[in-house]
C-alpha cells in the first residue's frame, strides 16, 4: 500500500535517484521553472487587468459593476493560482487542496445569507432603544433612526 | 526541517553533491526517500496551511457579505471616503511584489544566488510600500473618525463639536458645502432637531447667544472655521457627522473595512518577517537547484496575501 501512495506521492519523473540527471537543461533540480515570458506575461496581464478594473468602477454599469469587478478579480486569481503558485505543473492534489477550501467558502456564504435572509422580516431598522438614548445623549452628530417600526 | 551537520569535507559545496559521508545530500531529512519527495510534501503541507488561511479570510468575507446584504446603502455612502487611486497603487504593488517572488523562485532553483537575493529584497520593498501607502490611508481615517464603534460618532474636535451643535441660521454658511448644498435646508432641519433632542444644551446655546457679540460669535465663528477647511477629496471639515445623508449605521463599514485590511496588513507584516529569514538563508548561500524549498514555500505564502487583496479591493475600493 505504501508502494503506492509513494508513486502518487512523487512526481512525475525521478523517483528515487538522490542526485538528479543533467539532461534536462534547467530541469536538472527540483522540478519544474517557470519561464521569463510566462512569468513577465502574467504579470503584465495583471496589472492591465487591475487598471481595467479600476476604469470600469467609473463606467456606470449599474447593477453590473459588482460581478463585474469580482470576475475581473476572480481571473486575476486563477492566474496567480496558477502561474505563479505553480499550480499549472504541481500534481492536481494541491489545486484539490486550493479549491476544496474555496468551496467550503462558498457553502458557508450560502448557508448564513440563507439565514440572513430568513430571519430580515423580524428586524427592525436603526439602532436599539439603548443605544439610541446614548447616541442622543453623547454624539451630536449621530443620525437618528427611524423607531416606527419597533414592534 | 533538519539538516544534518557531518563532517565537513574538502571540497563540499552548499548544494551538496557531497554526501558528506551519509550518503545522501545535506538537506535531505532522514524521514524522506527523496529531495524531490521531502519537496513535494513540503508543497503539500503548505497547501494545507494556505487552505487554513482562505477559511480564515473567507469568514471575513461572508461577513462582509452580510453586512453588504442588510445594509446596501451604508456601503454605496461610505465608499466615498475610501481613495479608489491609492488602493489600485497598493494593488499593483502587491501584484509587482508577486512578480519578484516568481522571480525570486526560479532564480533560487537556477542557483544565481545574487539574483536572488536581489529579487527577494525588491519583493520586501513592495512589501514596504504597501504599508506606507496603508498608513497613509489608515491615519487619514483614524484623524478623521473614520473608525469602528463608537468613536465614529465623536465630532474630531473642539471646532467640529461646536459646529455640529450651532444651529443653522447662525452660521453665515451652510453646513455642508459642496454638491451637497442642495441639501442645505435638510441639514438645517436635521441640526434643528438634533437641538431639539437636547433642550438643555439647546438652553445654553440661548444663553450663550443672549450673552451678547461677543458670546455669540465665538461659537459660530469657530465652527465656521471648521467649515473652512475643506478637504481635497472634497469632504467639508464639518465631517460625516454634518453630512444629512449620512445613513445610519455607517460605522459598520469602517468596522469591516478595518478589521479585514488590517487583518491583511498583519500578514503582510508577517510575510515581511518571512521574506527578511529567507534574504538572510539566501546570502548565507543556502539555497540552490538542489535545494529550494523554503523560497518556494515562502512565495507561495506571498502570493496568497496577494490573492486575498486582489479580492478585497474590488469589494472595498470599487463600490459604486
Amino acid at each position: 500500500m505504501f508502494e503506492a501512495l509513494r508513486e502518487f506521492n512523487t512526481m512525475s519523473h525521478d523517483t528515487t535517484a538522490a542526485h538528479a540527471t543533467h539532461e534536462d537543461h534547467d530541469d536538472h533540480g527540483l522540478g519544474h521553472i517557470v519561464s521569463y515570458g510566462t512569468l513577465f506575461g502574467i504579470g503584465f496581464a495583471l496589472l492591465l487587468m487591475t487598471i481595467v478594473t479600476v476604469a470600469v468602477r467609473y463606467v456606470d454599469a449599474g447593477e453590473l459593476n459588482m460581478p463585474i469587478a469580482l470576475g475581473i478579480a476572480g481571473v486575476k486569481a486563477t492566474l496567480v493560482a496558477l502561474y505563479f503558485m505553480h499550480l499549472r505543473w504541481d500534481r492536481p492534489f494541491n489545486a484539490l487542496v486550493l479549491v476544496g477550501s474555496i468551496a467550503f467558502v462558498v457553502l458557508l456564504m450560502i448557508f448564513v445569507l440563507m439565514d440572513t435572509a430568513q430571519y430580515a422580516p423580524q428586524v427592525f431598522e436603526g439602532n436599539a432603544p439603548k443605544v439610541q438614548e446614548v447616541l442622543t445623549v453623547e454624539a451630536p452628530g449621530a443620525p437618528i433612526a427611524d423607531q416606527s417600526q419597533l414592534p | 526541517m533538519t539538516s544534518i551537520q557531518a563532517n565537513p569535507s574538502d571540497h563540499a559545496d552548499d548544494q551538496g553533491h557531497d554526501d558528506h559521508g551519509h550518503g545522501h545530500d545535506p538537506n535531505l531529512a532522514h524521514h524522506f526517500e527523496s529531495m524531490e519527495q521531502q519537496m513535494d510534501s513540503g508543497k503539500l503541507g503548505m497547501w494545507l496551511f494556505l487552505a487554513t488561511e482562505v477559511l480564515f479570510f473567507g469568514g471575513l468575507f461572508v461577513a462582509y457579505a452580510v453586512l453588504r446584504a442588510r445594509n446596501p446603502e451604508v456601503f454605496s455612502y461610505a465608499s466615498q471616503y475610501l481613495d479608489t487611486i491609492m488602493g489600485g497603487i497598493n494593488t499593483c504593488v502587491l501584484i509587482l511584489s508577486s512578480l519578484t517572488m516568481a522571480l525570486a523562485v526560479r532564480f533560487a532553483q537556477q542557483g544565481r544566488k545574487g539574483l536572488l537575493v536581489l529579487c527577494l529584497w525588491l519583493t520586501m520593498g513592495g512589501a514596504v510600500g504597501f504599508l506606507v501607502i496603508k498608513y497613509f490611508e489608515y491615519s487619514h481615517k483614524i484623524h478623521d473618525h473614520l473608525v469602528w464603534g463608537g468613536t465614529f460618532y465623536e465630532p474630531v474636535d473642539e471646532s467640529q463639536k461646536l459646529l455640529l451643535e450651532t444651529p443653522e441660521e447662525a452660521l453665515d454658511t451652510p453646513l455642508v458645502t459642496g454638491p451637497r448644498e442642495a441639501n442645505a435646508a435638510e441639514a438645517r432641519d436635521i441640526a434643528m432637531s438634533q437641538i431639539v433632542n437636547r433642550p438643555e444644551e439647546a438652553a445654553s446655546s440661548v444663553k450663550t447667544a443672549a450673552l451678547g457679540p461677543a458670546g455669540l460669535s465665538a461659537g459660530p465663528a469657530a465652527a465656521e472655521a471648521a467649515i473652512e477647511e475643506t478637504e481635497s477629496d472634497g469632504h467639508s471639515g464639518a465631517g460625516h457627522l454634518a453630512d444629512p445623508e449620512m445613513p445610519v449605521g455607517t460605522h459598520l463599514f469602517f468596522g469591516i473595512y478595518f478589521c479585514m485590511t488590517g487583518l491583511h496588513g498583519i500578514h503582510v507584516v508577517i510575510g515581511m518577517g518571512v521574506i527578511g529569514w529567507l534574504i538572510w538563508r539566501s546570502q548565507r548561500g543556502d539555497f540552490g537547484p538542489k535545494y529550494n524549498t523554503p523560497v518556494d514555500l515562502g512565495g507561495l505564502y506571498w502570493h496568497i496575501v496577494d490573492l486575498i487583496w486582489i479580492f478585497l479591493f474590488p469589494l472595498f475600493y470599487l463600490i459604486h
